[in-house]
């Protein structure tokens, strides 16, 4: 067990490590492959009215001209230790974890991400509970309940549903609800959960449910599968055979095999979601990380990008190692490999 | 005791069809390929059939789109002020629907909604088939040398295929098109076709490891099966084994898979143009549109066609996608 842990632990540290590389080369190294100068890259970092002096001088100051590696390992420095800029006016200290400062804002990019995760986490964690519960139980009754017509609709609509991208979705529950029938928040309203609880669900009801119906549909297909297997197994028949109450088979042997599966695909889900909601974000004019990557991608904000990407991978990376030790916790067979 | 087996009469032939002949009329037993079978699966799942229907009908819009512009429509770029109330930027009317303007004009510049849906028709699938060809090109090379060469190579490839599966890949997509979108001049090539050929590349790169999974556990299978230890008996080598013995055996999965990646590509590349690096303006694509509608919360039809078109394809490929899996390999569960 502790060498299992241990080597997952080493598989998510390399994951990572290979995530800030990629990231690297994708705003670095390919670029550069693409014909950009070090001098290009440091017009970005001065602004357009900068003589070809200064833009020379800043490539040089910020090491742009280095190899690869050294950029690299400075950059990655700086995340852990922190760094020293010096623009020339004077040295500035980014603390650690530093992503640099932003091109547009001229902030450092960390304290703004943390500003944003509150969205973004309020976000993920009302959507989530909502498509496990829905998903998980529509699922549930349509295996149950197999060829009736409550499992042919609900099927119909799970299927339309993983058809259906939230971009549309949430711009049509948007027109519907919030701007005809004006029940709930119009887009671009957000209030933070610690000034107002009531208001701050109102605000998020539509992309709560926007998100919560893309992956409801999903779960509750998968629920549905998992649930017709397990229910065709010989133990189910021999808990029958021993009594118990139909409840009990149900919930006791039949609903927990099948959890396993969604549990992970759950813990991988929210864990994306947590590196931004990009697209419900996007719909909803939500200020969480995913607006947030849009915007410094559409200004080519290279700091905020990283700094975003790195974030969302390192949420990802974490959330399949905490489903790895939780499957080995839950599946005892997992520990053997 | 038990009786001495007699072996003295003679040899018993089967005949099956002297069962059949007893159920129904005299049909001689037929020798059918897996094909043929699958097929005959496929022909009674009506809505499977409906799907490929739709899906061809799709096809047929991509490719004759200029003709069928030109028939019931305008041209997707010109603009038609006159149908625009000048006070409220939107359409006369609310929509604009007439047997002129189907689908009515977009608000503000009045261009034809139809043809810009007809013609992002071209855009969305031309993507999605490419970017599913490259995905489906390294997921299977990368899925059977790790299944059938196993060992270091297998480890690497796994890990790999890992990494690609946990990478955030809208980030990484997002990213990548959009910095290298930047540079037309240095890559030499512009406009449409430079953005098309960057989201083919990197939409595709990004999947490959869900199929490559699922192959290499084939032929992790197939590997130890009879045929493949006969034709290695024989003296079959390494390349003709992979080749004729093994992937063959591999199409069915790989069509299956191909098929539920193209509507996942579908909506990638909408999901790229709705956030604003896919195709630039003013070409036409679903994504696009329904980014330009976000502004128009109070004219439906704008953001109700382009919508619409991006449903009915991934749903029509996802229920052929679902019947052939159901045709191809009636042991898979759903």
């Amino acid at each position: 067990m502790v060498t299992y842990i241990i080597r997952r632990l080493i598989g998510a540290l390399l994951m990572l490590a290979v995530v800030s590389m990629v990231t690297f080369s994708i705003f670095f190294v390919v670029p550069r492959l693409a014909g950009v100068t070090a001098t290009d890259f440091a017009n970005r970092y001065v602004g357009r009215a900068a003589t070809q002096e200064t833009v020379v001088a800043v490539a040089n100051k910020l090491g742009l001209n280095d190899p690869v590696v050294v950029q690299y390992a400075r950059w990655i420095k700086g995340i852990f230790v922190g760094a020293e800029y010096d623009y020339g006016a004077g040295v500035e200290h980014c603390p650690a974890p530093c992503f640099g400062y932003s091109f547009v804002t001229k902030n450092p990019v960390w304290p703004d991400l943390v500003d944003r995760m509150p969205v973004t986490l309020s976000l993920a964690a009302g959507a989530s509970i909502i498509w496990l519960l829905a998903g998980v139980a529509v699922g549930v009754l349509s295996a149950l309940k197999r060829g009736s017509i409550f499992d042919r609709t609900a099927m119909v609509i799970a299927l339309s549903g993983v058809s259906l991208p939230p971009f549309f979705t949430g711009l049509i529950a948007l027109s519907l609800f919030s701007y005809g029938l004006r029940i709930t928040a119009p887009g671009g309203a957000y209030t933070p959960l610690t000034e107002n609880p009531a208001e701050w669900a109102y605000s998020l009801i539509l992309p709560w449910l926007t998100l919560a119906f893309l992956n409801a549909a999903a779960y509750a297909r998968l629920t549905r599968a998992g649930m017709l297997e397990t229910m065709g197994e010989d133990y189910i028949r021999t808990a029958r055979a021993k009594g118990l109450r139909e409840s009990t088979v149900i919930t006791k042997h039949g609903l927990r095999a099948a959890l396993t599966p969604i549990v992970t695909i759950f813990g991988l889900d929210v864990g994306i979601l947590l590196g931004g909601a990009i697209l419900t974000e996007n719909v909803f004019s939500l200020p969480g990380l995913g607006k947030y990557a849009t915007q410094a991608i559409s200004t080519q904000d290279l700091p905020k990008i990283m700094g975003f990407t790195m974030l969302a991978a390192f949420f990802i990376v974490m959330a399949n190692l905490i489903v790895d030790l939780l499957y080995a916790v839950v599946d005892p067979r997992v520990r053997l490999t | 005791m038990t009786a001495p087996l007699d072996v003295s009469g003679e040899e018993t032939k089967a005949t099956p069809e002297a069962v059949l002949s007893g159920v129904g009329g005299p049909k001689a037993i037929q020798g059918r390929s897996l094909g043929q079978i699958a097929w005959m699966r496929l022909k009674k799942d009506k809505v499977a059939l409906t799907g490929a229907g739709v899906v061809i009908f799709l096809v047929l819009v991509a490719i004759f789109a200029p003709l069928i512009v030109s028939w019931f429509g305008h041209p997707p770029n010109e603009f038609h002020q006159e149908m625009i109330d000048t006070m409220t930027m939107r359409p006369k009317g609310g929509s604009g629907i007439s047997g002129d303007f189907l689908f009515g004009v977009e608000p503000q510049n009045g261009r034809d909604l139809f043809s810009r849906v007809v013609y992002g028709a071209r855009i969305s699938l031309l993507i999605a088939f490419f970017a599913t060809l490259i995905s489906v090109l390294i997921g299977t090379v990368m899925g059977v040398v790790a299944g059938y060469f196993g060992g270091w190579v297998d480890t690497i490839i796994s890990r790999l295929m890992d990494i690609f599966l946990a990478f955030p890949i809208l980030v990484f997509a997002l990213a990548l098109v959009g910095v290298l979108g930047q540079f037309e001049t240095q890559l030499g090539v512009k406009g449409d076709s430079l953005r098309i050929l960057l989201l083919i590349f990197v939409i595709g790169f990004f999947n490959w490891g869900y199929i490559a999974r699922i192959i290499r556990g084939q032929t992790l299978s197939l590997r130890e099966r009879e045929f493949v230890d006969a034709a290695r008996s024989l003296g079959a080598r390494g390349p003709y084994i992979l080749f004729r013995e093994i992937l063959p055996n591999l199409i069915a999965p790989i069509l299956i898979y191909a098929t539920l990646l193209v509507p996942a590509n579908v909506l990638f590349e909408a999901a790229l143009s709705f956030l604003g690096v896919g195709i630039q303006p003013p070409t036409a694509t679903w994504g696009a549109m329904l980014s330009a509608a976000t502004k128009y919360y109070t004219v439906p039809h704008f953001m109700i066609f382009p919508g619409m078109a991006i449903f009915i394809t991934v749903l029509a490929f996802n229920l052929f996608g679902d019947g052939l899996r159901d045709a191809l390999d009636p042991k898979s569960s759903r």
